[in-house]
């Protein structure tokens, strides 16, 4: 019987021929990331509870620093020094500042047909590179990193076929959005979720990135977009090579079936405080729904294309007095980008603050925290009761473009022209 | 076996829920458990004894993957969550750190909240009122983990 693109994945790094779905498979990872959200906590179990702590092999460690960056208080600042003295005492390779986890890991080290572990559930952003990503906990990525190996269920395969092209004003957000409304947010529970057709290959691979990225929101353990041509140029361009790119045979077996047509996919707003309160924005903007902030950025929504769908709203506008704008680029390389090409003063002219490259308002603990019954719109990952803030307030969801316009507007809309 | 005191939760209860993000970055679980459900039931982590019960819904520990969530529950004493199902990511993290999670289809609609119900490990079974209901049992390979007492102490063990 065939398998599956992430099937095969799994066989690869279990040194085995065949997987089927609910086997369990001893893997050997190929990297594991830890972001400062839980590495505090993992270094003291390290120190306190490993009978015998050592580190598998060092050079596929990676440490990263984007949750609560720079540090707001002093227990972050204590947690940092713990995370920071752990990778210099064990020549692990740390990042301090340079960016949302999940973009670092795809600029610096990502490739197709490769088994990663993330201490972070967005790991699954890495299958648009053609891997296999999972988010784990810091028990899982402290055993990974000690051995250099895990276990692994394997899940079943569930397969998007995407047909044709999102039209202009539709993003990637809206697309994976509808996915999720759709399917719910256990929908994928335990599974994989496939991207394939022209539909998909289509798609740069920052809208790849976008749609594995949230897969998580549906239960996805792995979200992983058929390699093709421009996963070998994006390895290329950033200094590396595309060995292992495979895709699912023919006869492979999958739990289910969709397809989608991109020309049909149109903007959303997700309501709070579920990622699959899926609803039209065309219906949404009816209601006027004030705001008292927006947020452009995060591993889902902060990369160029993003800031760039952002700017072109809001030039020459400026934001609301009633409206606090916020846009954190997910990475050095994208703030760079973003400055060389004017975006970051076309933000700044229309009255957006700019943060440093993190998680920011997504993370709802260092910048941007909103207060009590009060409204953010977002292009976070998610939009949980309490998620940026005061457990009263509420956080609506929406591609880049329409948070800029609503950020200008002062209610959820994609129109600027009368303001 | 004795009676434990159940608290019960909804669908789709989320790790923020659990434990919310300005927590995580305290120094360690004994300082965060105190805000364990804060945004549901501030008073919860005062209430809740050693050897309760959490019931919950479809698709619980839904979101990050922090394993903080699972573990400010066992700090807390909390003896298992009962639950029509779990987010992946979770159940994981709580067998690595041996906190039973036990899946349940027809217990939720049997029990209230702040009821009494009997859980048995071993057997995998909850009665409610003299009323039975039998459990999901978990692969062989993850009720190891879990008896081992978690994934580094049968890690420990292994390397004894």
């Amino acid at each position: 019987m065939g398998m599956t693109l992430g099937e095969k994945i799994i066989a690869r790094a279990a040194g085995v021929d065949e997987v089927k779905p609910n086997d369990i498979h001893t893997v050997t990872l190929d990297r594991m990331m830890s972001n400062d959200g839980t590495t505090h906590l993992t270094v003291d179990m390290y120190y306190n509870q490993l009978k015998n702590p050592k580190i598998a092999d060092k050079d596929k460690v990676v440490f990263i620093m984007d949750h609560n960056v720079p540090a707001e208080n002093p227990k972050t600042a204590e947690a940092h020094k713990k995370m920071r003295n752990f990778a210099k005492d064990h020549g692990i390779k740390l990042y301090e500042g340079q960016g949302v986890c999940h973009q670092i890991m795809m600029e610096d080290y990502v490739c197709p047909g490769e088994l990663i572990f993330g201490a972070d559930s967005h790991t699954t952003t890495y299958g648009a590179l053609g891997a296999f990503g999972t988010g784990v906990g810091c028990t899982d990525f402290l055993y990974a990193m000690t051995t250099g190996t895990s276990w692994v269920m394997v899940p079943e395969t569930i397969r998007f076929n995407l047909h044709g092209s999102l039209r202009e004003g539709v993003y990637a957000r809206d697309l994976i959005l509808t996915i999720i409304g759709d399917i719910g947010a256990n929908g994928a529970n335990y599974k994989i979720m496939e991207f394939a057709g022209d539909g998909a290959h289509n798609l740069s691979i920052d809208e790849r990135i976008v749609l594995c990225n949230l897969t998580v929101e549906a239960g996805a353990k792995a979200g992983i977009v058929e390699p093709d041509e421009k996963v070998v140029e994006y390895c290329k361009a950033h200094g590396r090579e595309a060995v292992h790119m495979f895709k699912s045979d023919d006869d492979a077996q999958f739990a289910a079936v969709y397809d989608y047509d991109l020309s049909k996919i149109e903007p959303v707003v997700v309501r709070p405080d579920f990622v699959d309160n899926f609803a039209l924005l065309k219906d949404v903007k009816k209601e006027k729904i004030a705001i008292d902030e927006a947020f452009v950025g995060s591993c889902n929504n902060g990369r160029i294309e993003d800031l760039r769908a952002a700017a072109d709203v809001v030039k020459g506008k400026k934001v609301s007095p009633k409206v606090r704008f916020i846009v954190a680029p997910a990475s050095k390389a994208v703030y760079i980008e973003a400055l060389e090409e004017g975006i970051i003063t076309t933000l700044m002219e229309a009255g957006a603050m700019i943060m440093n490259p993190n998680c920011s308002v997504c993370w709802g603990s260092c910048q941007g925290v909103i207060g009590e019954n009060e409204v953010l719109i977002s292009t976070g990952t998610r939009n949980f009761k309490g998620r940026a803030g005061h457990p009263t307030s509420k956080v609506y969801l929406s591609n880049a473009a329409v948070a800029a316009a609503s950020a200008v507007a002062g209610y959820i809309t994609d129109e600027t022209n009368n303001i | 076996m004795s009676k434990s005191r159940v608290w019960k939760f909804h669908n789709d209860v989320d790790t923020d829920q659990i434990i919310a993000s300005q927590y995580l970055l305290l120094p360690d679980i004994e300082a965060m458990k105190q805000y364990t459900f804060e945004s549901l039931d501030p008073s919860f982590a005062e209430k809740a004894q050693p050897g309760d019960l959490i019931v919950a819904g479809e698709n619980f520990g839904c979101g990050s993957s922090r394993e903080q969530a699972p573990s400010v529950l066992k700090a807390l004493g909390i003896k298992a969550v009962v639950a029509k199902s779990f987010a992946r990511i979770f159940f994981r993290n709580a067998i690595n750190i041996g906190l039973p999670v036990i899946v349940c289809k027809d217990l939720y609609d049997h029990v209230e909240d702040g009821g009494e119900a009997e859980l048995d490990l071993s057997a995998g079974t909850v009665t409610v009122d003299g009323q039975e209901f039998s459990c999901t049992k978990l692969p062989e390979y993850m009720q190891k983990i879990l008896s081992a007492g978690g994934l580094i102490a049968s890690l420990n063990k292994e390397e004894a």
